[in-house]
């Protein structure tokens, strides 16, 4: 194995070091969104399924989707986590 | 018998027992050149069966050269060359000669004909692939090998068993159709799942994968589960039990994707979860399900390498793969980070990138035939999947709270396979016509529409959007040193208690049953003793007159009995 690390303190000169980009990709991913959402109207959109014609199914789904993920997954840890020796014995 | 009568896997296995002969540049040179041999080998097979022996009265056919063997041949072949150049670093020759021997197995199982073949090549990749989980190193990864070893040996056994009861009742061990209607097909069916990973026989794949070195997960997230897709698609094919089986394999590995701490596990429930979408694709039956399984195990074979290949790197440079310990690595690592991202945009179907037309192929075909709630699953499963590999793992590992590691970039070879395997993912993305000409049926679809691409553009930026907020606000779980209980636990905790309790038992019951036994064995022996021994009645000398008496006593007992 070849572990070169050392912890060297933060280097300052990075785009995303700093809170105010950080923002911003934030703030892009929202833009992003919208402007699906805007482009979906300029084209026929079309499935295999009635629903998906539905404007912003995919998204709606999509969203709804990931945070129904991760909020049960949260709840899912109560039960299924133990400490990160749990097994050394078995 | 010329080169087109033997498999390529064989090509693999014998040239990779020459590796431990060779030193140094040399032997780089071999690990390379050995897979693009075998994809000449590949190239010059001519459809039809070959290889034909006759053994116990069976012909077993050695080598069936069809679309199906050859779309999965191909692939795992391309893998092979991938992962042979990944391990040029490696100075003990075990993990490339086990590697290649390994993926070897894989490729003569995929060419084998009959069930017995199978059953050979299967259980060689078992006995190969087991040595790369040991190479791990650590005592946890000896363990979990041997509980893989005990799982892929398992599957081994029901499938020898279910080929002895399709011989018994048709007489032919000819591996086709089978469904599960035909004798034996319920043993080959679960020998196949185990090894597919369904779900409550999926344990293993989590278990050892992360606990295998570098080197040894990229080759074992490549052969083992496609292997066993390929057989299900092949044997089961429009088995209707194969769509729900799926269908929870494809969602309930992402629950534990998101909250698992080690990447390289994060990245093995994502391959549960892919599988799940194959075997949907092989339980709907029609040829374009068909097509979108074989087409969605080619792109994933190279993206999901590509991501343990990044996190390998990540594991080799750093010593660890846990999202609690690591963040700022785009700093020292950019061209893996960029390779790992490329491998996200795959594996989440982004536009061009070749998961997105592979993957739609099967939602299409689930759509198509009306198994509305199947796909809706599958809908959800896409939007988790990208939520857990392609944010969370480049996240965590790449960007996320700088952890203040500083390392090198990972070493050159491991960067140049990782760009192939990147090459070839939005090579495939951008032009699928190849892949699709490669498929078992003729393909008649096209992943680029307006309405497609927006649609999936918008699953994939609400799903970034939902993470971007979790994570703004706070929501979002937080990587914690921890283990999550799976299945595994089953066996792990109460069946080795029970274990440990019946053998205790067994113990002291023979215990008990021994003492017994030597009690009785003793009383016996004194009763002997006391009759017979040196002092006894029976053995002290009697006089001659007493002796005559004796032998006349009987001798004229003999003649009475003589003349009644």
């Amino acid at each position: 194995m070849n572990h070169s690390t050392e912890p060297t303190k933060p280097s300052g000169g990075r785009w995303l070091d700093r809170a105010d980009n950080v923002r911003k990709v934030y703030y892009s991913v929202w833009v992003a969104c919208a402007l699906l959402l805007v482009g979906e109207l300029f084209i026929d959109k079309h499935g295999e399924t009635a629903i998906e014609s539905w404007f912003g199914f995919h998204g709606l789904y999509g969203f709804v989707a990931c945070v129904a993920l991760v909020v049960a997954a949260k709840l899912l840890r109560r039960v299924l986590m133990r400490k990160e020796d749990y097994y050394d014995d078995h | 018998m010329t080169i087109t009568e033997l498999s390529p896997g064989l090509t693999l296995i014998v040239g990779s027992l020459v590796i431990p002969l060779l030193r140094g540049r040399l032997r780089s040179c071999y690990m390379v050149l050995l897979p693009l041999l075998g994809l000449a080998h590949l190239a010059q097979l001519v459809t039809g069966d070959h290889g034909v022996v006759q053994f116990l009265g069976q012909s077993l056919v050695l080598l069936r050269v069809d679309r199906w063997s050859m779309v999965f041949g191909w692939i795992f072949m391309i893998a092979t060359l991938i992962c042979a150049i990944y391990a040029l670093h490696l100075r003990s020759p075990l993990q490339a000669t086990a590697g290649i021997a390994y993926a070897g197995s894989a490729i003569g199982a995929v060419f084998a004909g009959d069930l017995l073949t199978l059953f050979v090549f299967w259980e060689l990749t078992a006995i190969t692939s087991v040595l790369l989980v040991w190479a791990g190193g650590k005592v946890s990864a000896y363990r979990a090998g041997m509980r893989y070893l005990l799982i892929q040996i398992a599957s081994g056994v029901l499938l020898f068993c279910g080929a002895v009861v399709q011989l018994n009742a048709t007489g032919t061990l000819a591996f086709g159709h089978i469904g599960l209607d035909a004798p034996g097909g319920w043993l080959i069916f679960l020998a196949f799942g185990i090894k597919c990973a369904f779900p409550f026989l999926h344990n293993w794949l989590q278990d050892a994968y992360p606990e295998a070195s570098e080197v040894g997960t990229v080759f074992l997230s490549a052969f083992t589960t496609k292997l066993a897709v390929y057989a299900l698609a092949r044997g089961f094919a429009g088995t209707d039990l194969l769509i729900p089986i799926g269908a929870v394999m494809a969602a309930f590995p992402i629950f534990y994707a998101v909250i698992e701490n080690d990447l390289r596990k994060v990245l093995a429930y994502s391959l549960n979860n892919q599988l799940g979408f194959m075997v949907v694709g092989i339980g709907i039956g029609t040829e374009l399900s068909l097509n979108g399984t074989a087409a969605h195990a080619f792109t994933h074979i190279l993206y999901k390498a590509l991501l343990f290949m990044s996190i390998g790197a990540v594991l080799y440079r750093v010593g660890t793969v846990k999202g609690s310990e690591l963040g700022g690595l785009y700093k020292s690592m950019p061209l893996t980070t960029v390779f790992c991202i490329v491998g996200a945009a795959s594996i989440s179907g982004f536009p061009l990138f070749s998961g997105f037309v592979s993957k739609s192929m099967i939602l299409s075909a689930a759509g198509h035939g009306s198994y509305l709630m199947t796909w809706a699953v599958l809908l959800f499963a896409s939007a988790g999947v990208f939520h857990h590999s392609g944010i969370k793992i480049p996240y965590f590992a790449f960007f996320g709270h700088d952890s203040g590691k500083r390392c090198k970039e990972a070493p050159t070879h491991m960067l140049v396979a990782m760009g192939i395997a990147a090459f070839l993912c939005i090579a495939i993305g951008v032009a699928p016509g190849p892949l699709y000409a490669l498929l078992p049926f003729p393909v008649d679809y096209a992943p680029y529409s307006p309405s497609h691409v927006i649609a999936q553009l918008q699953l994939l930026m609400f799903s970034a959007l939902a993470f971007s907020v979790l994570m703004w606000t706070r929501i979002y779980p937080p990587e914690l040193r921890s283990v999550n209980l799976d299945f595994d636990w089953l066996w792990r905790v109460p069946g080795y208690t029970l274990v440990q309790r019946t053998s205790s038992a067994v113990r002291y019951m023979r215990q008990g049953f021994d003492g017994a036994w030597y009690r009785g064995l003793d009383s016996l022996t004194a009763l002997a003793v006391h009759y017979h021994g040196p002092s006894s009645g029976l053995a002290r000398t009697w006089s001659i007159r007493s002796m005559g008496i004796w032998v006349l006593v009987l001798l004229l007992a003999y003649l009475l009995l003589y003349y009644l």
